[in-house]
């Protein structure tokens, strides 16, 4: 590098230019921020020999160990004799094989298990097209509901001839996908209702909201899936049955939307009131002023802790288990109960610890890309 | 400096006196709190005049002006705008805020629109202009305070100088028949003052009713038909331009001038 720099700009102000060699590049790096002294470097040296073990371990046990089938006896019943022998050495992955159509779809009825399949296709294409601000227009709402319309049709079934499923028999990433899609989709509106309303010049309205969102924020989830469960029936009309899994999404968009709020409670505090007062001054009505002045800089602001919201919300979902609700990770744990397989929990938990790091590696990667896009615009 | 900038002649203007008034302020009374922050203020402004109020910091200045469309409630006494009075009904402050226009020290241009989008915004949506109208009528106003070019730009890439203008062509393109300006220089780097000054001049030339808060002694000469000194929430004393600067009556009036001399 420091010849290129010489033929280019020789002498003094090439010298100038770049910093002297030896302080840039990845060894002027390391020398600065791993051997800098002998204390740092026996920590360095320390902590390389502890993540290259651990690196080789798992290594051993999820690949050059592993086990990847088992036989089946005549009753179908698998033999875990091999695995059971490998225990602590290699990890069983015929679990996976012979568990991951339950997993996935829980007890929807094997032969149909296409269905919640293309469901879940049907999730992630929606939200990669939501993903990308070219779709970002009216249209993108009538593709929402329509896409949520064929699965609804998909998963129920009852018509077109597909046999009729009820929600019972659902089970595994459906369930997770559904909850985290309609409460998030739900509880995002409801949170900017609520945050305005928060901020509002009507006592009864601010009221509401602040109530609202200090008794929600002041019980676990778990508790209000329990209430939604068992004591919303009690204050329904005789007859009126609201089914369970639409009682744990109402519970759970009614939660989010509370946590939420506060977020976007933030980025309308954080905005300048001169932005409110130009648009009053220029004569717009309150919901000209707030959808196109006041929201789309505040929720810009709060992207980063709104997505982490999300992100907690979206592994949230796995606490409807408590309600007897067959989410992706209690389907692992029910795929678990099977005597064979009963001892191979860690293989089960790995697989479903990457589908989740999956889903809310790409929300936090989306959303960076997309607090970047949007402040390219307004830098100072 | 900017004294001497502006010792041109005043610029020349007829005050239309037989039209009723555009701005009338009777015994106008605000509180924050227990804190008195207007005193019987009483104030006309007569069609196409333009008016200068100075006064020290804290004096109520902002707080007068921000009443005239309601960007503040007053408690007491009465305000019309080009013969509506402002009540709290809603129609009312609606008609008013499309005849006054507003400009504010620290711009408040919206960052996250471009200047084009910024000015054809109340056109579009309180006006209901077709948008192709709108961006032509924005684009005159533009090209008037020289930044046509910076069209497509966003707020955050112009000069502070070159933000006010903008925010000066985007109150004037809900074509207003007042215009209050809140010290709109205030915030400026002093080689910036002149160009936004300037664009006022001409927009007063253009004979636009004015309410300007502002310290430019140079500008209130040049252009004021008025000047409305005052202090801790009264209005203390008011005359022309050259009376006013000349020959003070107020103790409170000669002790302001003296600072205000003093600090340029
Ligand atoms: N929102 C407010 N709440 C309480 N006091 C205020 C508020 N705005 C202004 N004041 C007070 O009212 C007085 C007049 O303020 P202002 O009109 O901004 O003065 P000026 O513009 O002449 O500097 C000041 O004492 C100020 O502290
Ligand atoms: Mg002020």
């Amino acid at each position: 590098m420091s010849d290129t720099v010489a033929t280019a700009e020789p002498g003094y102000a090439a010298a100038r230019e770049r910093p002297p060699a030896g302080l840039v590049g990845p060894w002027a790096w390391a020398r600065a921020n791993l051997f800098s002294s002998w204390w740092s470097t026996a920590i360095t040296l320390v902590l390389v020999y502890v993540i290259l073990r651990a690196l080789v371990g798992f290594v051993e046990w999820a690949f050059v160990n592993a086990i990847w089938s088992v036989p089946y006896n005549a009753q179908g019943r698998p033999d875990t004799a091999v695995c059971q022998n490998a225990k602590g050495i290699g990890a069983c992955w015929a679990i996976i094989g012979d568990k991951y159509r339950l997993i996935l779809f829980g007890r929807y009825p094997y032969e149909e298990q296409w269905r919640p399949a293309i469901c879940v296709l049907l999730f992630i294409g929606l939200y990669v097209v939501s993903a990308m601000r070219r779709f970002w227009r009216k249209e993108l709402a009538l593709i929402w509901i329509a896409t949520l319309a064929v699965i609804g049709v998909l998963m129920w079934g009852g018509v077109f001839g597909l046999q009729e499923v009820p929600e019972d028999y659902w089970g595994g990433l459906p369930i997770t996908l559904i909850l985290a899609t309609f409460g998030l989709a739900f509880a995002f509106p409801l949170s900017v209702l609520v945050a305005l309303g928060r901020r509002s010049k009507l006592p009864a309205i601010k009221l509401l909201c602040v109530l609202y969102v200090e008794l929600i924020r002041g019980v676990p989830l778990i508790s209000v899936l329990f209430m939604a469960s068992v004591m919303f029936p009690l204050f329904m009309p005789a007859g009126v049955n609201v089914d369970k899994l639409l009682r744990a999404q109402i519970a759970f968009i009614l939660f989010a939307g509370a946590y939420l709020a506060e977020v976007v409670r933030g980025g309308l505090q954080a905005l300048p009131k001169g932005q409110s007062e130009a648009a009053d001054a220029m004569g717009l009505t309150y919901w000209q002023k707030t959808g196109l002045i006041i929201l789309p800089q505040a929720l810009r602001l709060v992207i980063p802790p709104l997505v982490n919201t999300f992100i907690g919300f979206f592994k949230d979902t796995s606490l409807v288990l408590i309600i007897g609700l067959f989410d992706l990770l209690t389907m692992g744990k029910v795929a678990l109960s099977d005597p064979p397989w009963q001892s191979f929990s860690t293989e089960v938990y790995v697989v479903l610890a990457i589908i989740y790091i999956c889903f809310c590696f790409a929300m936090s990667k989306y959303s960076r890309g997309l607090e970047q896009d949007l402040n390219r615009a307004r830098r100072r | 400096m900017s004294q001497a900038a502006f010792a041109d002649a005043p610029v020349p203007h007829r005050i239309d006196t037989n039209a009723p008034p555009a701005i009338v302020l009777d015994k106008v009374n605000k509180w924050y709190g227990t804190m008195h922050v207007l005193r019987d203020v009483s104030m006309t402004v007569a069609q196409q005049e333009r008016v200068v109020v100075c006064g020290p910091s804290g004096s109520g200045k902002s707080t007068m002006i921000r009443c005239i469309n309601r960007l503040e409630t007053h408690q007491e006494g009465r305000i019309l705008v080009d013969g509506t009075e402002l009540t709290d009904d809603l129609r009312a402050l609606d008609t008013i805020r499309r005849e006054v226009g507003m400009v504010f020290q620290s711009f408040n241009l919206f960052p996250h629109l471009t200047i084009l989008e910024n000015c054809t915004l109340a056109p579009i949506w309180v006006r209901k202009m077709p948008k192709a109208e709108a961006e032509e009528l924005a684009m005159s106003y533009l090209t008037r305070v020289k930044i046509p070019d910076q069209a497509k730009k966003y707020p955050g890439q112009l000069s502070g100088g070159q933000q006010q203008r903008v925010a000066i062509a985007r109150a004037l393109c809900m074509k207003p028949k007042i215009m209050l300006f809140d010290e709109p220089t205030s915030a400026l780097d002093p080689e910036m003052i002149k160009e936004v000054l300037d664009t006022m001049i001409g927009l007063a030339e253009s004979g636009m009713t004015m309410v300007c808060v502002t310290h430019e002694m140079g500008f209130a000469r040049q252009v004021a038909d008025r000047v409305v000194f005052m202090d801790r929430g009264e209005i203390v004393e008011s005359g022309t331009p050259q009376r006013m600067f000349e020959d003070p009556q107020t103790d409170r009036l000669k002790l302001f001038l003296s600072q205000i001399l003093r600090g340029h």
